[in-house]
């Protein structure tokens, strides 16, 4: 198996922490909130309110379960349109009281299905980019297994993104890239290395700006290992933004974003 | 004998018309009968007329950004920017050169979008047309990057933008860079927004994935062609995961008309008049009555 593979076989594992186990581990006082106030409740997401190191915050993210039961509830952290709805919702409101963002992504999309698309699956996720671009508060997101394609975009218009070493973040599954652009789904190794998915990769063309390393005998046996390290680095990171002027956050945001792309002229 | 016996019909070539393949050969084909892929009839070439529309049921046959571009412009007013942009091969996709280069042979095009000045019944504005000839409209680098420019061109300029959108979604070829063109675009728009200015987004046949997650479904107004196929997620992918077939209709603009995601269905031949009065209510100096 290359290393690519490692991390898609890695970052999906069912034994893998989730969001709220992170959350558990970095926030004190952590409150959900449910619901997007326009349909239902998505429990592929979750939020709410936390302190960190006393300060108030907002956090959000995607969550998976570890059973089929749990997995079933939560819809195997494929979100629906009210899952990003809610997303945002929480978002502005910690625009409002003027509480930083840290999200958490692990999902492998956004999902496909009917209800998905009536009810605007392309217009929740493009909502939440136009919002999150300009939104008047620091945002940090960490990449804690998957990042699947647009569904992980969704919640990942920050100022940093961060992933943890065994995580992964692609335009669509290496399967999907094999199936669909060489008709052949068992090259899916091969997909995986030309993708440059890992944090390794993404460091590198400036997708995401930091790595968190895992423990050597697996995230899932030693989660503190590598959330005491991702406390301490958004304490520090979280005290730098909030220093900033807001148009200087905003600009520097853009900018981020502004600079991808390869192209002669 | 009827060896020489002339024949009283002619042959027209079966062209096998399913879903999947509509999304993969946009092209009008060669020659003087078409099959129109929404009623199935064959239509003589001719009578579709210039807006490409079929003569039996209304639906629009797909049409570059050029021709998009002579439909919609006042006549020499359009002024292309970054007219010379092309792809590089961020990911160094295996002959990536190789397909790039096919796609502009086909399409006439450097890449999947042409953006310019122009103006629309005597209205200013700057305008993105994507073109599904090159690679099915595909977002990569150079489309995200000319339609930011062009957002941020009518940002500075303090002038509307028009995007017509046709995509199957993000460029594969491209990973990762492709995605980030939505959060690039989306950006963008939201600095135009902030600016007080006003964004028209015309979603013709297909607009899909990335395209539709990102700048197709923020438009300020956002109108459709009949019949076009508007959606996120690709129907073999959603067929595939709740593994059922879809209902009639699913995906059209009707469809999103009806769950309130489309302001408005316009025919192609109708598409200048009606941005044009919007324009029109746009320009106001200042809003107010």
């Amino acid at each position: 198996m290359n290393r690519a593979m490692k991390s898609v076989t890695m970052s999906r594992m069912i034994s893998r922490p989730t969001t709220l186990e992170f959350i558990d581990e970095i926030f004190d006082d952590f409150i959900e909130f449910h619901g997007d106030r326009l349909f239902k409740d998505d429990k592929s997401i979750v939020g709410g309110i936390a302190t960190l190191d006393g300060k108030p915050v907002t956090v959000v993210g995607v969550q998976k379960g570890h059973t089929i039961e749990d997995n079933l509830a939560r819809n195997f952290g494929s979100p629906h349109p009210e899952g990003y709805r809610k997303a945002l919702r929480l978002m502005k409101q910690a625009e409002k009281f003027n509480r930083p963002v840290i999200t958490f992504v692990n999902t492998s999309g956004a999902y496909c299905g009917i209800g998905a698309e009536e009810r605007g699956q392309g217009e929740a996720i493009a909502r939440n980019l136009i919002e999150m671009a300009d939104l008047k508060v620091p945002i940090i997101c960490i990449f804690i297994g998957e990042g699947g394609s647009g569904g992980a975009l969704a919640l990942a218009v920050a100022d940093e993104v961060w992933m943890l070493e065994n995580g992964m973040y692609a335009v669509l599954s290496p399967e999907g890239f094999a199936s669909i652009l060489w008709r052949n789904p068992s090259r899916v190794e091969e997909a995986a290395e030309l993708m440059k998915i890992t944090a390794q990769d993404l460091i590198q063309n400036k997708v995401i700006d930091k790595i968190i390393p895992e423990p050597e005998d697996g995230l899932h046996n030693n989660l503190k290992y590598s959330t005491d390290i991702i406390k301490t680095e958004l304490i520090n990171k979280l005290e730098v933004l909030s220093n900033k002027n807001i148009e200087d956050l905003l600009s520097e945001r853009y900018n981020r974003f502004r600079q991808f792309g390869e192209y002669s002229e | 004998m009827n060896l020489f016996k002339k024949k009283n019909y002619i042959t027209i070539q079966h062209v096998q018309n399913t879903k999947n393949e509509d999304i993969e050969s946009p092209s009008i084909p060669d020659g003087l009968w078409l099959k129109c892929k929404y009623c199935k009839k064959t239509v003589y070439k001719k009578d579709i007329g210039e807006y490409k529309i079929c003569p039996h049921c209304g639906g629009h046959f797909r049409i570059g950004a050029m021709e998009r571009i002579a439909l919609i412009t006042d006549e020499n007013s359009f002024e292309e920017i970054n007219g010379n942009m092309c792809a590089k091969n961020p990911m160094g996709y295996p002959d990536y050169d190789v397909t790039i280069k096919k796609a502009q042979e086909k399409s006439g095009l450097k890449d999947g979008v042409v953006t310019g000045l122009c103006t629309i019944n005597g209205y200013k504005a700057v305008i993105a047309v994507m073109d599904s000839n090159f690679m099915m409209g595909s977002m990569g680098s150079v489309v995200g990057e000319k339609v930011t420019r062009a957002v941020e061109k009518a940002t500075a300029l303090k002038l509307p933008i028009i995007i017509f959108t046709t995509s199957g979604g993000a460029r594969m070829q491209e990973g990762i860079i492709s995605l980030m063109q939505m959060a690039k675009v989306s950006a963008a728009l939201s600095k135009h927004n902030d600016a007080g200015l006003l964004y028209i987004t015309v979603l013709t046949d297909p607009t899909t994935g990335g395209v539709s997650a990102s700048f197709g479904m923020l438009g300020d107004i956002i109108l459709a062609e009949p019949k076009t196929l508007i959606g996120f997620a690709g129907q073999r992918v959603i067929e595939g995961t709740i593994n059922e077939k879809l209902p009639e209709g699913f995906q059209t603009a009707e469809f999103q008309l009806e769950h309130g995601f489309v302001d408005k269905i316009v025919r192609r031949d109708e598409l200048k008049e009606t941005i044009g009065k919007i324009l029109k209510m746009h320009c106001v100096e200042g809003g107010g009555f």
